[in-house]
């Protein structure tokens, strides 16, 4: 992209249009954050699955969700939660009946840590497997 | 029953008043000198109204006004009378117990009077028929009127009996005065069908048959007699009244005009939804629905009020509910509680937003009995739903001429369109229930105990025996067990009052009884807690049944407001707890339940435990003593 913009624009031109452009990406960074969605292309930072055990339950998580993600009220999400980024902006914005969640009052480190936990909880036996879910 | 001072201190004061009269008497026969003395004592006293010693004043009858009221309780077929005492129906308690020999109906002995309808309640959806529910007309009431609404929003008839006194100059002083009241029945008016306040035992006669055939009249509701206690009380004088027969109506069947159009619409189209809720209002309801799901091929959604259609039935395909409602063409409500409801779905958000569950163009059919009959206070007939033809009629009585209508229009063209049909939607249905099974396998092992597996170790215990779940509800029993007879489920309280599932699950219990059915009662926590009395109720009256606790220790959806709340207000998410958890301390249901003669262990954590645990409470019921088993279970 950088040749093809100093294809078109030369010199001082150019350094102008590349600011420009920078500029309004920054921007749109800025609003993004400001709506409490993560930004695109910022990695899952690493979290605790230990504290993110505690805040699961401090923060009733599982009282919709399950101690184990299992679900109820609300959807599974363990084990293999949806990755990070998609956690995050589902938090913050839900599409369905699951209140929203802004950095407020879960901030992003500590949604990291609740993440990390349900990453952390084991795969339960196959269906099939299970002689009680055979027994009809 | 009286707790006030005053009616216990009058009550004694009776008694010394009549030991001191038998003395006095004796006194007056021994000496003839005395006996001068004393009628001039007493020709000099004042007139006060009271018998003098000279007339002879009568104690005793033979034949109270409350017999006659047995009789004719007797002639509507009542088995029993749930109640707990009450001085106002005093006489007719009495009538039942001795007159009646306490049999059809018999007494049985509630601990409140929210009990005692609830047990009336959950015993219609089992019996098919009224228990009467005996309450004082004010004290008793109020605590009754719970019961009455849950009754009345579940479309259930309840027949309750208020004591009164309605003539100022025959009431004690004291507890008589507060608990009788002008008008009884105006507290309830806005959620029972009738109610009537007889002046006499013939009036009491020709009102009471009346109150239970419009209470037995679809849309079913309860009803309210007032039983006056001087009516009660007094002797029968002259010509005794003759019982008022009671000749049931039959219930409204849909105009022939407007079943023929359901039938052509259902005929010609091409994805047909059938909803039932409230159908099953007899063993032959569930009958005639599979009768009409299978000349169409027709799938079923069900919403669960009542027994509508077999859980494994090939077209039972409510686990699919969202892809069925979204791609029909004609969905016909059978009986629904809330059709508004079944077809959207809102959004609880800050600004609450609604989504059609159903496509542009589809055609609603609805055959309700409430098009018929509704009141507006209360506002249990939820949000007003658009329809394309709406049909006034029992749901249960109107299926057979639709399902005739059906089969007359039906072509060869349609019928082999149908059979395809009917394969795909059973190719369909395998996936959604591995989807379901798949999904009852998270948190297999986990610790509290998950209500999957809760529902599956109870179901591999019971499942060859005659069983009836007698929980509203139903959650994964509903979609692990294998329904397939009208008694295995009930349906839920009707109007979401909590409280209603104990007492509900013992009346339903009873009733199941003496067909000798196995009982299992799945109870939720804060449920139990309202009126925990009902425990006793079912030991003293040997009613057996097993309780499996889903014990997860809080009032759960009020948890999930408060969390939602905090979220909107965009505040501290911590402390949703505070008002709704049922904690520090723990209640030790195991302990609870024994201590009014159950058996019972707990509380149970540990889901392997579970089977065994079964085993020996099963044992208990089967013996005849009733059994619980405190599992503390995931939030839902």
């Amino acid at each position: 992209m950088n040749r093809l913009l100093q294809e078109r624009f030369h010199g001082f031109d150019f350094v102008l249009v590349v600011a420009m452009v920078g500029l309004i990406l920054a921007y749109a960074v800025q609003r993004a954050q400001a709506q409490g969605a993560a930004p695109k292309a910022a990695a899952a930072p690493a979290g605790n699955a230990d504290n993110g055990k505690k805040l699961y339950k401090s923060y009733g998580c599982y009282q919709c969700h399950g101690y184990a993600g299992q679900g109820g009220a609300g959807a599974r999400i363990a084990p293999k939660p949806i990755p990070f980024q998609a956690f995050v902006s589902y938090i913050r914005a839900p599409k369905g009946q699951m209140p929203p969640y802004t950095a407020k009052v879960l901030k992003e480190s500590e949604l990291a840590d609740i993440h990390a936990f349900l990453q952390s909880l084991p795969e339960p036996p196959k269906a099939k497997d299970i002689p009680l879910l055979n027994n009809e | 029953m009286d707790k006030s001072e005053k009616t216990k201190k009058s009550s004694v004061d009776r008694r010394d008043f009549l030991k001191l009269a038998a003395t006095g008497a004796a006194a007056l026969v021994a000496s003839a000198k005395s006996a001068e003395a004393e009628e001039e004592v007493v020709a000099a006293r004042p007139d006060t109204g009271a018998p003098k010693a000279s007339e002879a004043e009568v104690l005793t009858t033979d034949r109270p006004g409350s017999d006659f009221m047995v009789d004719v309780m007797k002639s509507l077929g009542f088995e029993y009378v749930f109640s707990n005492p009450g001085s106002s129906f005093r006489s007719l308690q009495e009538s039942i117990v001795n007159y009646g020999k306490n049999k059809d109906p018999e007494f049985i002995t509630c601990c409140h009077e929210e009990s005692s309808v609830a047990m009336g309640h959950g015993y219609f959806k089992v019996e098919g028929r009224p228990v009467a529910v005996f309450a004082h007309g004010t004290v008793g009431l109020q605590h009754a009127a719970m019961g009455i609404y849950n009754a009345f929003c579940d479309r259930v008839p309840v027949y309750v009996i208020l004591g009164n006194t309605f003539d100022a100059t025959k009431r004690r002083p004291g507890a008589e005065w507060s608990h009788s009241v002008q008008d009884a029945a105006s507290m309830v008016r806005d959620y029972t069908k009738w109610d009537d306040m007889p002046i006499s035992l013939a009036h009491f006669s020709e009102s009471a048959v009346r109150a239970y055939k419009i209470a037995m009249t679809p849309p079913m509701e309860p009803v309210v007699i007032v039983a006056d206690s001087d009516l009660q009380e007094s002797p029968i004088e002259g010509n005794e009244p003759r019982l008022t027969k009671l000749t049931l109506t039959r219930p409204p069947q849909g105009d022939s005009g407007a079943v023929a159009e359901a039938a052509k619409m259902l005929v010609a189209a091409e994805n047909p939804v059938l909803i039932a809720d409230r159908l099953g209002r007899t063993a032959i309801g569930m009958k005639y629905l599979a009768e009409l799901a299978e000349a169409l091929q027709a799938p079923v959604i069900d919403g669960g009020g009542r027994m509508n259609f077999p859980s494994h039935h090939p077209l039972n395909q409510t686990e699919r509910r969202g892809a069925l409602l979204s791609n029909a063409d004609v969905i016909l409500g059978l009986e629904l509680g809330d059709y508004w409801g079944e077809i959207h779905t809102m959004r609880d958000q800050l600004h609450r937003s609604t989504r059609n569950n159903y496509k542009q163009g589809v055609k609603l059919i609805t055959i309700a009995a409430t098009e018929l009959y509704s009141k507006s206070n209360y506002q249990d007939f939820q949000r007003f739903q658009e329809v394309d033809l709406a049909i006034g009629a029992d749901g249960e009585a109107t299926l057979p001429s639709l399902i005739e209508e059906v089969k007359r229009l039906t072509t060869a063209d349609r019928k082999r369109a149908f059979e395809d049909r009917g394969k795909k939607l059973a190719a369909a249905r395998g996936p959604a229930h591995d989807r379901m099974l798949e999904e009852a396998r998270y948190a297999w092992d986990s610790s509290p105990i998950s209500h999957a597996r809760l529902a599956a170790e109870v179901w591999a215990q019971i499942k060859n025996k005659d069983w009836a779940l007698v929980s509203g509800g139903g959650g994964w029993a509903k979609r692990l067990w294998n329904f397939d007879k009208y008694y295995q489920y009930i349906g839920g309280p009707g109007g979401g009052g909590v409280g209603y599932g104990s007492p509900a699950a013992v009346g339903a219990a009873l009733a199941h009884r003496k067909h000798g059915r196995f009982v299992v009662n799945i109870q939720n926590d804060g449920d139990i807690m309202y009126a925990p009395g009902v425990l006793w109720t079912a030991a003293h009256h040997r009613i057996p049944m097993l309780t499996v606790m889903n014990n997860n220790r809080a009032y759960h959806q009020e948890i999930m407001h408060l969390q939602r709340m905090a979220s909107f207000h965009n505040r501290d998410i911590t402390t949703a707890h505070i008002g709704t958890t049922i904690e520090d301390p723990n209640i030790d249901y195991a302990k609870l339940a024994q201590s009014m003669g159950w058996y019972a262990e707990g509380p149970i954590t540990d889901p392997a435990a579970l089977g065994p645990a079964l085993q020996r409470a099963i044992a208990s019921v089967e013996r005849g003593q009733p059994a619980l088993l405190d599992t503390v279970t995931q939030p839902r």
